[in-house]
């Protein structure tokens, strides 16, 4: 038995994980504050992101059911953790990002999108309006902080350090450990530990304190589930999870289960159904262009990509709900009538909470509509699939006012 | 009968001329939870290394190639709405599909169970 696709570097075929398969360089991976946690608690180590992550504890199955029905605790360290300081650090930053950081309240997030000349997606990410004293060392007056991707996060930083400011301070906090906690008893397990986070609503965030470690949470996440994201100085990071991990809602998730989550809440991935190719209208990502951002221009790409809006793009981000048992995964090609490859699949893979295969596909607009029946084509077999609303599962955020 | 193991992580039991061919307790260990199995037609002919199956955990999709050379005479009807009998067992009713060998001399050099728990035991 061997792999259909085998992934670059891998050393054996039985630990080539072709979903989580990421830019790993030939060097050794590094090893994140929780390493030993992870392994301690049985979670199979894989190269992701040039980094040693779990991709599994009891089972990718059973963590994905945990996590919609009770509480998962991810460990996402491998992000890159940023820090703007400066004068005008806002501003700076919408050279690049298409969404309004200037409005950004303190304790205010949004998601947003790093873009090249060409319109493109570099990277996806979160960028939040700091308060005052906030917990990131020297805290100054409206700094930012952001969250990237891990696999690009130093192509990243070389990106914005080009095109920010000089006067502006890029702080990379590699010090910092990043947890997940998601579902919809996260709340319950969280606010034992650290009264007040119940008062936080979906994209807010705020400084909180636990036995003298200071804690930077949002409400947000990656599962379409409530939850929380929390970023820690890595040398409290083992005392910290051990005693979440006491709470009886919590149980540790691996990286697998984390995107086979993502995939059924509607979420792309990046370097998998978004990339430098990719712009945010083709991607079904508009939401993130924001309306003083669209009138104002002036961000990377705009031109192109608000004449995409405005005529159209050729291919457009889809759901599809592929009929029988037989996952579809990335690489798929999709066909038209004649049996031509007209798009591709992204990301797929038996969705838990649903029950079905489903992927994530890029098509032409005219194949686009929810209930347009498709073909999709894989190791020469023809699969039948039907063009699905995201999310798969609905999402279950805590918003403002509900 | 006889059980031989491959390298690949394959086991083959030997009941006359035919081979019941599954995939290992270790493997399904690795792949994790198994959500389709796909089979041979009946009556394919498979030469030793040929592409023979594929099966598909929730994180990838592995095939499993002909361990041997012969023609399908059995698939495991069962795998098709249960295939999570894969990772329940593997070496038994967890079997992928029966072969009639073209040539029992390349079961030489397979290893017994003893030599294959030797062999996982390294990785």
């Amino acid at each position: 038995m061997k792999p259909g696709r085998p992934a670059a570097g891998s050393s054996h075929w039985l630990f080539t994980e072709d979903r989580l398969r990421e830019e790993v360089t030939e060097s050794q991976p590094a090893l994140l504050p929780l390493d030993a946690w992870h392994r301690a608690r049985g979670g199979r180590m894989v190269p992701f992101a040039g980094y040693e992550m779990p991709v599994q504890y009891e089972g990718i199955m059973a963590e994905h059911l945990w996590t919609r029905e009770s509480a998962g605790l991810f460990d996402v360290s491998h992000m890159g953790q940023l820090v703007f300081s400066g004068d005008g650090a806002d501003a700076e930053l919408e050279k690049l990002l298409p969404g309004d950081v200037r409005a950004l309240k303190a304790g205010r997030m949004r998601y947003s999108l790093l873009l090249n000349e060409a319109g493109g997606i570099l990277d996806d990410l979160m960028i939040t309006r700091l308060p005052e004293g906030h917990p990131f060392g020297e805290a100054g007056a409206d700094d930012l902080y952001m969250v990237v991707n891990g696999a690009v996060k130093f192509d990243d930083i070389g990106t914005l350090r080009e095109h920010v400011a000089d006067r502006i301070t890029i702080n990379h906090m590699e010090d910092r450990a990043l947890l997940a906690l998601q579902g919809p008893k996260a709340v319950d397990a969280l606010a034992r530990l650290v009264p007040g986070v119940a008062d936080l609503v979906f994209m807010r965030a705020g400084a909180f304190d636990w036995q003298g470690v200071p804690l930077w949470i949002s409400r947000s996440g990656y599962t379409g589930e409530d939850g929380f994201e929390i970023s820690l100085p890595g040398d409290a990071a083992t005392v910290f999870t051990d005693a979440l991990l006491e709470q009886p809602e919590v149980k540790p998730i691996g990286l697998g289960a984390r995107d086979s989550l993502r995939l059924e809440a509607g979420l792309p991935l990046y370097g998998h159904d978004l990339d430098p190719e990719i712009t945010p209208v083709t991607a079904d990502l508009g939401f993130a262009l924001s309306k003083r951002r669209r009138e104002e221009r002036g961000f990377a790409g705009a031109d192109h990509i608000l004449a995409e809006r405005e005529n159209g793009a050729v291919a457009r981000r889809v759901g599809l709900i592929i009929d029988g048992r037989q996952p579809v995964r990335e690489g798929a090609d999709v066909l038209d009538g004649e049996g031509s490859m007209v798009g591709r699949v992204t990301s797929g893979g038996v969705a838990p909470s649903v029950g079905k295969p489903i992927a994530m596909a890029y098509v032409p607009v005219a194949m686009a509509a929810p209930g347009t029946a498709i073909t999709v084509s894989q190791r020469g077999k023809v699969h039948h699939a039907t063009v699905a609303a995201m999310p798969f599962v609905p999402h279950r955020y805590v918003r403002a006012g509900a | 009968m006889t059980r031989y193991f491959t390298e690949d992580h394959e086991w083959i039991d030997v009941d006359g001329s035919t081979a019941t061919v599954g995939i290992t307790d270790y493997a399904q260990g690795q792949l994790g939870d198994i959500v389709f199995v796909e089979l041979p037609d009946e009556g394919k002919r498979f030469e030793k290394g040929d592409e023979a199956a594929v099966v598909e955990s929730v994180k990838a999709a592995s095939d499993v190639y002909s361990p041997i050379s012969g023609t399908v005479v059995e698939l495991n009807g069962d795998l098709e709405d249960t295939p999570a009998l894969v990772n329940d067992d593997a070496e038994g009713d967890g079997w992928f599909f029966k072969l009639d060998m073209a040539d029992a001399g390349e079961l030489d050099g397979l290893m017994d169970e003893e030599k294959y728990g030797a062999f996982v035991s390294k990785l």
